[in-house]
């Protein structure tokens, strides 16, 4: 008997639910009034982030995340939109990482990451209808309101240093990943927020306190969701911050890319605007109990 | 030397002068934020268990160990013994130095011993063995084979996942890497 693909063969209940979802989010998002859009996958450059690094793919790189295309769709005067697409970043992989993944990313015009908040809760609750998500023995409740937590806070909670100490000692990712993150959403979800001015680059700064972006993850048992802000939209002070995060590139021997000059120039049109992408496969892993990425993907990257 | 892009479970290097092997290993990353590698790290000589947590840039030196073939012959209260073919000489392993691997040792195997002096710390295994399925639940006769999964017990003791049309009795091969089934050799 030539056996079938029994690796693959016995992920079906969850890639029946992967389906599912996916339809689920659609519908939300279009009863909302959003728009689907779809963008191109392989761009010339994208974003110079410090510690993504893109796939090069032929005179140019697959993309890190939908981010520039759809803030160029937002500055031309699409109001609401929603996208649901593959990203790729290399050297990403582990339980929760694979270097191809799918991302669910939305924006908003005239709206702010507060309400980029409101419409998370929402949306989990409508995929969720019991009011709670059981994963890896835990219990997680959706429907009361979901607690707001500053990174300070979080950090003065959980972790061994102040917030303060680990920016100037460099170890910030360091503590979050390995102190705070295992302790956050572990009971109801929770939005860490008020992310310090210099970790958010293209997140606008809060008007009442310029140290902080208005800027937010979510965390659900511990699992990095989501990522959001209220967009900046000052041509000049993103320019600054590309050139910053090239300058950082460089430092660290990373390759350049090439200036994403259009997304520049269109920025002065964008109106104010709030944006999150959200790791949809990280939220099925969630769904489906699922301790590994690789048990809500049909094909991970050792399996082709 | 290693760089953290070759970090994974079972990668054997060097700490302060000592041999360690990666018990447990995972990538993790912030959205936004620098990549860390989690490893669980048991020094080979002594036993001891800690955590440790690396970032890009950082690398490592190979534990250079002498590895000598060996057979394995029994088991009783001192350990695991194996035996030299060419010399006849024996060693023995705890069972707390072959971890899982124990389940997977076979009479007359032919492995792999690691040796720090004249101590054995360490066994490499070929990468596959077959056991004979000691119990599991029948195969109900219409049941796909798609989707559907079951534990089963091979005669080390071992318990897996296998397919819903394997049986007791059938042999197995397992992969003795990852500990996961990967065929039927004999039904």
């Amino acid at each position: 008997m030539i056996e079938p693909n029994w690796v693959l063969a016995r992920k079906r209940r969850n890639l029946e639910q992967r389906a599912r979802i996916t339809q689920l989010i659609r519908a939300f998002f279009v009863d909302s009034g959003y728009l689907e859009v779809e963008t191109p996958l392989l761009l010339p450059g994208n974003a110079p982030e410090v510690h993504i690094d893109a796939v090069p793919a032929g005179r140019g790189f697959l993309q890190t995340s939908p981010e520039l295309c759809m803030k160029r769709l937002l500055a031309a005067g699409y109001p609401n939109i929603f996208q649901i697409s593959h990203c790729w970043r290399q050297g990403e992989r582990g339980s929760r990482h694979l270097p191809e993944f799918t991302m669910l990313e939305w924006y908003r015009a005239e709206g702010d990451y507060r309400d980029l908040m409101v419409e998370c809760e929402q949306l989990l609750r409508r995929l969720c209808p019991t009011g709670e998500m059981n994963w890896q023995g835990q219990t997680i409740r959706l429907d009361s309101s979901w607690p707001r937590l500053t990174v300070a806070e979080a950090f003065a909670r959980y972790a061994s240093a102040s917030l303060e100490d680990v920016l100037r000692e460099k170890r910030f990712d360091e503590l979050l990943a390995l102190e705070v993150e295992p302790q956050l959403g572990q009971r109801q979800p929770v939005f860490l927020t008020d992310y310090p001015a210099s970790l958010a680059a293209l997140a606008r700064l809060s008007p009442e306190n310029p140290q902080v972006a208005e800027r937010f993850e979510l965390y659900i048992a511990g699992v990095e969701l989501a990522n959001a802000f209220s967009e900046l939209t000052d041509p000049e002070e993103q320019a600054e911050r590309f050139t910053a995060d090239e300058s950082l590139r460089r430092q660290l021997g990373k390759p350049p890319y090439p200036r994403p000059e259009k997304f520049l120039a269109e920025l002065r049109n964008l109106p104010v605007a709030a944006g999150i992408a959200l790791g949809f496969d990280r939220l099925l892993m969630l769904l489906c109990d699922a301790a590994s990425i690789d048990a809500v993907v049909a094909f991970t990257p050792e399996d082709l | 030397m290693y760089t953290c892009s070759d970090l994974k479970k079972g990668l054997k290097i060097m700490i302060d002068g000592e041999p360690h092997v990666i018990a447990q290993f995972d990538f993790t990353k912030p959205g936004k934020g620098q990549a860390l590698y989690k490893c669980k790290l048991r020094n080979m000589i002594t036993g001891a268990l800690f955590d440790r947590t690396y970032r890009s840039g950082e690398s490592f030196e190979p534990a250079q160990l002498e590895e000598r073939d060996m057979q394995f012959l029994y088991q009783d209260e001192s350990g695991y013994v194996f035996m030299d073919q060419k010399t006849y000489e024996q060693v023995t392993l705890d069972e707390a130095t072959l971890g899982d691997d124990k389940y997977f040792l076979i009479d007359n195997m032919e492995v792999k011993i690691l040796l720090h002096g004249e101590r054995g710390i360490g066994i490499t295994l070929p990468n596959f063995v077959e056991l004979e399925v000691t119990q599991s639940d029948p195969w109900v006769k219409g049941d796909t084979a798609a989707g559907n999964n079951k534990p089963a017990t091979v005669s080390s003791g071992y318990t897996l996942q296998v397919p819903s049309f394997v049986e007791t009795g059938d042999v197995i091969q397992i992969d003795t890497r990852t500990g996961d089934y990967v065929t039927r050799v004999k039904a």
